[in-house]
């Protein structure tokens, strides 16, 4: 039996209302807030990026598997925002594990659904007996344009999976995956924000490649929507997941859980994974889970996972994904914000 | 070892000397001091400096500085310990003149600190503290002293009005200093409401950034009634100590134990106690420097500090007299002459020509020069004979 | 400095907390040196710092020193861990009014400095209290 031997989450302390920044562009807030049905997102102080972001879910899930982190085999970040174009964030995360040296580690990108992909490889490496544990983090720091609809939802946050075959608290019964070259969203090299097709990234590319997903994954294992009593899809606002969710057959209790967007924003590439860490937070024994990552581009991976006996037992070892997301917010003008996101031209420091 | 006596003094104005590099600083400095001093050659150069390399992109100056004087080939070197490096090249032309080794020996102070921004002054003064785990971190000096500041109040109930007082007391001196950068009066209140820099701390608790130079020269005691009509002053202890660089490493944040050390050892080499000491010369980089070093020189009890500054115990016309010059919060910093420039004051006071700064009992005189948050100090006693 | 060999030197205690314990009289220093200063023994073996404690002192920074200027004011303080070591560092997702000498933190793992804006990155511990 392989699965997630410990997961962990990290959530910055600091949000910006929609308000807040609809008052700055003369935006009407209420009907975002209706549209996207999101109220406020996270931001990361000037000192955090993906890296330390990373790092913290990662310790957290280190705790919760109670490993010694020199058996991490592999180490695995998604990201749409890695601090450098050119260095790896991994080698970063190893090292402050101490998962050094004798680690494989690659940073990964596909827009949203890079955490994922961290834990699809993840999963496969541990299956094939080529590594004891592997770790696959999805985090980013991602920045919306000024005055751009994305600059609303666009926020911070990770998740971190460890991978094993022995004192598994979450099985892995199946993975799949959905992909198609759409370019719904994108960002040239040298661009500072991404740009996006409007509406045309609802239907062909989210709906589609989810769709496509959820709907190979259940083939692939013989499932159905009833058989789980949670799902969690990515969440680039809150009305994409529902509105999918319902379409799919899954109902709003089974969404609830792991529906953070409304007040985290999208994480991008720890969107549906610390959707997954909120729902493990609380999952009992025997409960199954259905995850469904996107990224632009477009494609999705697909996963089913069993809670076990275990679960419970590792919960509590690490600050959980609502103190994260709920607990004692500071809430930033959008001056600040923009000083935090370093959106501000300034003179190079002498 | 033989007696050493101080035979000739000089500094230039502290403050923005736009007009005067380096080389000039230090050697109005020198010349001065030379010329009075009635001594008719060197045979050696100390010249105090914390970073000429950061501050003019100028190293080597012992060699400059010996050139630019006139005085190649005399030996001369640059010595070093950030804040005290004024005390340290003191302490070096002590010894070799009690050794024997040498009869003249200059030992100058000085710091150009104007010809960069102040972003790089500040980074350059930052270089005194532990680069790894401090300076890394975002410390600043104002940031140290002021943990210093809030352990010190935190423990012992030193008042924020305590330590206003300090520069307060400081700019009432500095005003009848003609070498001072600060001449004006300050208030309590000023102090608190200026501008914060590192809370408690504010810019007016904070020596400033500043140009100059300070010389003395040193001559065996036993030359000087030949040499000089002025009333003869001896050095009668110089000493040193360190600590640990970082703060957090020190046993207790609130205590400068390298200025007890180095009080204790001079006190020792002296012959004398705390209570025969007519009046100081302290290192008040910070307010609360002053306050913490009245207690590591024994001077009060440890907690006391800041009583004595309420008290009144350490103004011009109290018991025991500190900073009759202004101090380095009104007289300035120029780093590497302040070692040297409170030597000047003491020696000014021993000899009976403060003017209006005079000291009723001035006989006996301590410095005492401190290196970046207490790494280092280095105690000098004068006597006046 | 934030120079490639100074910042990989670093890593050991920056990302981890290494560091070294006499091996006579068990003092322990971070970071780990070659030579005890209480006892002059030259012996040590490896020791992680733990990564809770409180602060002992504090101030809030607002006149910053080059390479901080985004960040003022920030808070600062010297850290008791809870084996007795203290260590100096900024205390982040704190209000200033929030400081007090017995507040108890945890390091994080935090973007300390970068080498200008196409430097390396230098990361590092930073205090943070509950929240």
């Amino acid at each position: 039996m392989i699965g997630i031997v410990g997961y962990g989450a990290y959530i910055p302390r600091y949000r910006i209302k929609v308000e807040e920044i609809a008052k700055v562009w003369g935006a009407d807030a209420p009907s975002y807030k209706k549209g996207l049905m999101l109220r406020e997102k996270s931001v990361p102080a000037p000192d955090q990026d993906t890296i330390t972001i990373a790092v913290e879910a990662a310790r957290n899930a280190v705790a919760r598997s109670g490993i010694d982190p020199k058996k991490i085999g592999a180490v695995y970040v998604g990201s749409e925002s890695h601090p450098y174009a050119v260095k790896p964030t991994g080698t970063a995360v190893a090292e402050a594990l101490g998962a050094v040296e004798d680690c494989h580690c690659a940073d990964l990108e596909f827009a949203c659904k890079a955490g994922s992909e961290g834990m699809f490889i993840a999963f496969g490496l541990v299956k094939s007996g080529e590594v004891e544990y592997a770790l696959g983090i999805g985090a980013d720091t991602s920045q919306g344009a000024p005055g751009d609809a994305l600059e609303y939802s666009a926020s911070a946050g990770g998740a971190a999976f460890i991978m094993g075959a022995k004192d598994v608290a979450a099985t892995i019964d199946g993975q799949f995956s959905f992909m198609s070259d759409t370019p719904d969203f994108w960002r040239r090299e040298y661009m500072h924000y991404p740009r996006h097709g409007g509406r045309f990234t609802g239907d062909l590319a989210y709906f589609k490649h989810i769709r496509g997903g959820v709907e190979g994954m259940l083939k692939k294992a013989g499932a159905k929507p009833q058989d789980f009593k949670y799902c969690v899809f990515h969440q680039p606002n809150g009305k994409f997941p529902v509105k999918m969710a319902k379409e799919l057959g899954f109902t709003e209790d089974q969404v609830k859980t792991g529906l953070l967007v409304p007040t985290l924003g999208n994480t991008y590439s720890g969107a549906s994974p610390l959707g997954l860490t909120a729902i493990l937070d609380e999952a009992k024994p025997n409960e199954k889970i259905l995850m469904c990552s996107f990224g632009s581009g477009a494609g999705s991976d697909a996963f089913i996972y069993t809670c076990t006996d275990k679960l419970p037992e590792i919960q509590g070892k690490a600050k959980k994904t609502r103190y994260y997301l709920d607990t004692s917010p500071a809430y930033l003008d959008y001056g600040t914000y923009v000083k935090f996101r370093r959106k501000i031209r300034k003179n190079v420091e002498d | 070892m033989r007696d050493v006596a101080v035979i000739g003094i000089g500094m230039t104005d502290f403050g923005e000397c736009w007009n005067d590099s380096l080389r000039d600083l230090f050697v109005k400095a020198a010349l001065q001091a030379m010329d009075e001093s009635g001594a008719d050659r060197l045979d050696s150069i100390y010249v105090g400096s914390m970073s000429p390399g950061l501050f003019c992109g100028q190293e080597h100056i012992g060699s400059l500085l010996s050139d630019y004087l006139g005085q190649a080939p005399v030996p001369a070197a640059r010595v070093e310990s950030a804040c005290a490096s004024g005390g340290l090249a003191l302490r070096c032309g002590f010894f070799e003149v009690a050794s024997g080794a040498s009869d003249f020996v200059l030992c100058g102070g000085v710091e150009k600190m104007t010809d960069v921004s102040g972003a790089q002054a500040t980074y350059a003064l930052g270089t005194a503290s532990d680069q790894d785990y401090e300076a890394f971190h975002g410390a600043t000096f104002p940031g140290l002293y002021a943990l210093i500041a809030t352990a010190h109040m935190h423990k012992y109930g030193t008042k924020r009005e305590d330590l206003a007082q300090v520069a307060v007391k400081n700019h009432e001196n500095g005003l009848l200093n003609p070498h001072a950068q600060y001449r004006m009066k300050i208030t309590v209140e000023q102090v608190i409401n200026s501008v914060k820099v590192a809370d408690p701390l504010n810019i007016l608790d904070c020596s400033p950034i500043t140009d100059g130079a300070a010389a003395v020269l040193l001559c065996p005691l036993e030359m000087t009634k030949k040499l000089s009509k002025k009333p003869i002053v001896k050095i009668a202890a110089s000493a040193m100590a360190t600590d640990t660089m970082a703060l957090h490493q020190r046993k207790d944040i609130t205590w400068l134990g390298s200025t007890a050390k180095a009080a204790e050892s001079a006190y020792k080499k002296a012959g004398v106690k705390p209570g025969d000491i007519d009046f100081a010369e302290v290192h008040d980089c910070f307010t609360i420097a002053e306050i913490c070093v009245l207690e590591s020189l024994g001077v009060v009890e440890k907690g006391k500090g800041g009583e004595a500054s309420r008290s009144g115990l350490t103004a011009r016309d109290g018991k025991f007299p500190v900073n009759p010059s202004g101090g380095l919060k009104s007289k300035g910093h120029p780093v590497g002459a302040t070692g040297i420039a409170q030597i000047y004051e003491i020696v000014t006071q021993l000899r009976g020509e403060a003017g209006k700064r005079q000291l009723k009992k001035a006989n006996r005189g301590l410095a005492q020069n401190m290196g970046g948050s207490g790494g280092s100090a280095v105690v000098h006693i004068l006597e006046v004979l | 400095m934030i120079t490639p060999p100074v910042v990989r030197r670093n890593t050991p205690q920056r990302y981890r907390l290494e560091a070294g314990k006499c091996k006579k009289c068990g003092k322990v220093f971070f970071p780990p040196r070659l030579v005890c200063d209480k006892c002059q023994c030259r012996e040590f073996e490896p020791y992680t710092l733990p990564s809770e404690g409180a602060v002992v002192t504090h101030t809030v920074i607002r006149t910053p020193p080059r390479g901080f200027s985004d960040e003022a004011p920030y808070c600062m303080g010297i850290v008791q861990l809870t084996d007795g070591t203290r260590l100096l560092c900024q205390i982040a997702d704190c209000e200033p009014e929030r400081l007090s000498v017995g507040l108890k933190v945890h390091l994080e793992f935090r973007r300390v400095q970068e080498a200008g804006e196409s430097g390396v990155l230098a990361y590092g511990y930073k205090a943070v209290p509950e929240r």
